[in-house]
């Protein structure tokens, strides 16, 4: 038996970091390419490398110089903070109330929800434009935090309810005995066991805020209050044709290289999850 | 809570911040890129200078199309935060509406422009914007391949794919399987009307929509000028120039791949730029004629012009700022920095200029033979008659269809389209 | 079903006191539901509405104050010809816009399908032990990460035919015999979009099947374990219907997505009628030509079809929506 068992577990451990290293070469390698091209100048662009043969930090150097762009990444940082935070906030009492509590037209309700997600985003702008310069908020970043909440709110209050709805009822069982209210279950039962799902979720929700670029795009009108997908759509090259792939190459691994580390940051609360918590199902 | 303090701190600061950002008086608005926003910003110093008056520039994707889109949309919400926005030469007629006429404020200057442009500006008697600068594109060729395989520079289609499946498969055979003949663009999009608008133009096969409106487009020798375009692709043209813009044409250009190339005069500053692998080894000439009645060269009108918002809450100063970015300095300047075609004719004879773009000499001859696309007589719905037109050309060009049944259902939808009248 | 079973005796247990609890929560629910509601109606209420009242009228972008209203008219209309033959008109009698439903259909389906399948084999990997599995977990997260913008610039330069990596990568291993040109032709385009975008997404997917992994008590596979249950076993009868609330419900954001798809299809694809989705006919009409009403039908109708598709999906999915027995 032993030969033969170890054998099968070397084949099975041998299979399984051969999958790690495809997914992560297939995820990572047109970022690698990216990085690549970022490093190369002029002419240089249009040929093909597999390792880098030259290294300049050129491009990075006129993407930080170029206008705005550090101010853009504030921006940016800010204004996808301020909506996930609102959104998380909004969505945690309101998933309490889709998912523990019975009440009649819950299901309506959420599709209510959902049917915000269901209209083309190219098909609202006109009207959340009108709205947003009648809030007095055009070129604000309030007017993007504002209209992200379109797409962050229904998502997150959506996969919250889901799993807040599996979370097995004892839990609460105790507290509603000692008579707490629904706040203190909210924050002291719920949100703890919930890490993995708000980690997630926020984070979901950040990168789809820091992504957008048509509402970024047509809600500001000046380089001090965009964001930076806008900024990166707007770094050019010298002329009007004429594509600068090294500086947009060289933004894109500035503007990523924060999430990552926001994942790596945040990647121990996403595993720490019902079992951390010394819940049993 | 913490959390809201903190939320109206920063409110606060940020409001702050954007309230002093937008203490500028004029905005203008510009799709324009790198170098040219840096040379905008030059000239508007010099305005700021002279009147007093300060300016953003508000800059904008690159892509015409995400332009016209996001303009529409300001412009029909009456947006007040922006005067003067650039203007594509073919947007005219489709934003009249939304901007001031220029007729009184410009009638001393308008004489000095070239007046095809200023008529392409004018709609229903009222001026709409003032140019900027010109457009027209041209036939890059390489001198050396030419003079190493004894070859005249083409006049007509004819010769050019001649000339150019010969060098490509000379060259092919001594060792450069990458080499192409000719790289236009083939793309979906507003590039492909005008690169098919040469074509049927240069067959004396009319301008798609005449200027009396009548719709001219289904004729035997556009049929036959789009069939000998489909004859290039995948032999002297790559497969993948049916998904070329600019940028793509003049990537497989600029690294020597491709005899011909038809582009706009901005490949040429940078085909001549230092780590260029074409470097000095190519020249300009205009665009080779087609056959039968009627033909000879024809190059599409581009260029861009400033009009003034109808919404802007001061016109007075955004009508200086419009006449200033059109005057003979600025064009001048434009000319010898940004190597953009003047509107102004005497400009093509000035010396600054010449020494530095000489290749302007040959343009003006490029120039005088350029067609408008018919946005004039197609108004609102010059957008839909192109993208009918360049649909019709890119399913041919794919080899859906022979040009003629396609002209035919294309003929059909635009009158469809056009109803009793544009 | 495993969440079920432990639900019900708490359901049993209750009683005259639970009844008054359970009043006092639903009180305390309207409450929490109601900032999420006004901030949602706010946002969405204005334009939604807007959107679908331009759809009955001839508003034109150049004067969208005078639009009048009209009816069905865009939807359908019955047209006399001056010669007396009868033509219908509308919407709902479009070639191009049904043709681009079934291309949209199309490609949601195909893309979320292997979205979800890919997602969850990633996810049971980052599920499983190993060393550095945090690096992996935030490689995993890039293409996600970097903007759509981006990503597809990027991929158009990395499919381009003549300077793009992937044919060179393709001679050089023998799996093209010549250089492709992928956005060229409509075919290939649209596979090219298929690629870049359950690239993109996988992560998406990935994340949210983990965290429902996560989520899934540890206790339950040693159980399963001890018992000597096969994986692929334990994988149907836990895993899956344990992670299936998460994983329906990425699907259904997913699909949502990818029923509204625009950027990837606009910037990777020529522009013909074989690659064109309901969300780009509709920009087209809104902003490009001057058909801003006939645009605002066709973004009611794929508000309604989308909603459509949701329902059925939920129903046959027979996604909870009663939250259980509590």
């Amino acid at each position: 038996m032993g030969a033969t068992f170890d054998l099968w577990k070397i084949t099975k451990t041998t299979l399984f970091y051969a999958l790690v290293v495809v997914i992560v070469v297939v995820s990572v390698f047109p970022f690698y390419y990216a990085i690549l091209t970022s490093f190369k100048q002029g002419t240089d662009i249009f040929r093909i490398t597999y390792w880098p043969v030259s290294f300049s930090l050129e491009n990075y150097q006129s993407v930080l110089s170029q206008g705005s762009f550090p101010r853009n990444l504030l921006n940016s940082i800010f204004v996808a903070s301020v909506t996930v935070i609102l959104a998380l906030f909004l969505a945690v009492t309101a998933a309490f109330a889709l998912s523990r509590v019975r009440f009649r037209g819950r299901g309506f309700l959420l599709m209510v929800i959902l049917g915000v997600s269901m209209f083309p985003q190219i098909a609202v702008l006109s009207g959340l434009f009108e709205l947003i310069r009648a809030l007095n908020i055009y070129n604000t970043p309030w007017a993007l935090i504002f209209s992200y909440t379109i797409f962050t709110l229904p998502f997150t209050v959506w996969v919250l309810t889901t799993f807040m709805r599996d979370l097995p009822i004892e839990i609460e069982e105790a507290a509603i005995v000692d008579g707490a209210s629904p706040w203190v279950i909210i924050t002291k039962v719920f949100m703890p066991l919930m890490w993995p799902a708000l980690v997630t979720t926020g984070l979901l929700a950040f990168i789809g805020a820091w992504n957008e670029f048509l509402f970024a795009l047509t809600f500001t009108s000046s380089n001090d209050t965009r964001t930076v997908p806008v900024a990166i759509a707007l770094l050019s090259g010298g002329s009007q044709y004429e594509i600068p792939w090294g500086i947009i190459m060289a933004a894109s691994v500035i503007v990523t290289v924060p999430l990552v580390a926001l994942v790596l940051i945040f990647q121990r609360k996403i595993v720490s999850g019902l079992t951390a918590g010394g819940v049993k199902g | 809570m913490k959390i809201n303090k903190l939320l109206v701190g920063l409110m606060m600061s940020v409001t702050l911040v954007a309230g002093a950002a937008q203490a500028a008086e004029l905005s203008i608005v510009s799709g324009d890129t790198g170098n040219g926003l840096a040379f905008l910003r030059s000239q508007l110093d010099k305005f700021e200078a002279d009147t007093g008056n300060t300016v953003t520039v508000v800059p904008m994707p690159s892509s015409t199309s995400d332009q016209f889109g996001q303009y529409k949309l300001w412009l029909a919400a009456g947006n007040a935060d922006i005067d003067v926005y650039q203007t594509d030469v073919i947007w005219a007629p489709q934003l009249a509406d939304q901007f001031l006429d220029l007729t009184d404020a410009a009638k001393d200057v308008v004489g000095n422009h070239f007046p095809s442009i200023i008529e392409s500006q004018t709609v229903d008697g009222k001026l709409v914007a003032l140019p900027a600068f010109t457009d027209a594109p041209a036939l890059f060729y390489r001198k050396d391949l030419l003079e190493k395989y004894n070859k005249e520079v083409p006049t007509t289609w004819a010769e050019m794919t001649a000339t150019a499946q010969e060098i490509m498969d000379g060259e092919r055979a001594a060792g450069n399987p990458e080499m192409y003949g000719f790289v236009f663009q083939g793309n979906a999009y507003e590039g492909l009307t005008c690169n098919a608008l040469e074509w049927v133009k240069s067959f004396g096969g009319g301008q798609i929509v005449e200027a009396d409106g009548t719709i001219s487009i289904n004729n035997p020798q556009a049929a036959a000028a789009i069939d000998m375009a489909a004859t290039w692709i995948g032999t002297i043209s790559p497969e993948g120039n049916l998904a070329y813009q600019e940028e793509e044409s003049r990537g497989v250009w600029q690294l020597g791949n491709s005899v011909f190339m038809r582009n706009w005069p901005y490949a040429y500053a940078l085909g001549n730029s230092d780590d260029s692998p074409v470097k000095g080894l190519f020249d300009v000439a205009p665009l080779p004629a087609g056959e039968g009645e009627g033909a000879g060269s024809a190059a599409t009108l581009g260029g861009w012009n400033v009009a003034v918002s109808k919404y802007s809450p001061d016109p007075e100063e955004a009508i200086k700022l419009a006449l200033f970015l059109s005057s003979p300095e600025v064009q001048k300047e434009r000319a010898i920095n940004q190597s953009n075609l003047p509107t102004i004719p005497s400009l093509y004879e000035d010396a600054d200029v010449l020494a530095a773009s000489p290749f302007m000499a040959n343009w003006k001859a490029i120039f005088e033979q350029a067609v408008p696309r018919p946005s004039a007589p197609t108004k609102i719905k010059y957008n839909e008659v192109s993208s009918l037109f360049w649909s019709a050309v890119h399913s041919t060009l794919s080899g859906n269809g022979t040009a003629a049944e396609n002209l035919e259902g294309l003929e059909a939808d635009l009158a469809d389209l056009k109803g009793d009248a544009w | 079903m495993a969440t079920d079973v432990m639900a019900t005796p708490v359901a049993a247990t209750g009683g005259k006191i639970k009844s008054e609890l359970m009043q006092q929560r639903v009180r305390a629910a309207r409450w929490f539901l109601l900032p999420m509601l006004i901030a949602l109606a706010v946002v969405a209420g204005w334009p939604l509405l807007r959107s679908i009242y331009f759809s009955f009228t001839d508003a034109s972008l150049n004067n969208i104050d005078g639009a009048e209203w009209i009816g069905f008219g865009n939807y359908f209309r019955v047209q006399q010809l001056a010669s007396g033959a009868v033509r219908y008109r509308g919407l709902l009698v479009d070639a191009d816009w049904w043709n681009a439903v079934w291309n949209t259909l199309r490609f949601a389906a195909t893309s979320v399908f292997f979205e979800a399948v890919l997602g969850m084999v990633v996810a049971l990997v980052l599920n499983a032990e190993f060393k550095g599995r945090g690096i992996v977990r935030a490689a995993i997260l890039i293409p996600w990460a970097i903007p759509t913008i981006v990503s597809a610039k990027m991929w158009s330069w990395m499919l381009n035919d003549q300077f793009g990596i992937l044919n060179d990568l393709g001679m050089r291993l023998g799996l093209l015999s010549q250089k492709v040109a992928w956005t060229a032709t409509a075919e290939t385009a649209m596979q090219a979009v298929l690629v870049v975008d359950i690239w993109k997404t996988t992560p998406f997917m990935a994340l949210l099947i983990l965290a429902g992994l996560q989520m899934v008590p540890k206790d339950i596979y040693e159980a399963a374990e001890i018992d000597g249950v096969h994986p692929i076993k334990q994988f149907f009868r836990i895993t899956l219907p344990l992670v299936r609330p998460a994983l329906m419900v990425a699907i259904i954001f997913r699909l949502l997505d990818a029923l509204r798809i625009f950027d990837l299809i606009y910037v990777l694809t020529p522009n013909s009628s074989a690659t064109k989705t309901m969300s780009v006919l509709a920009r087209e009409n809104l902003f490009d030509f001057d058909k801003f009403a006939y645009g605002s039908a066709m973004s009611t109708l794929l508000f309604l079809i989308i909603a459509i598709l949701t329902i059925v999906y939920i129903w046959l999915g027979k996604v909870r929506f009663d939250g259980g027995d509590r």
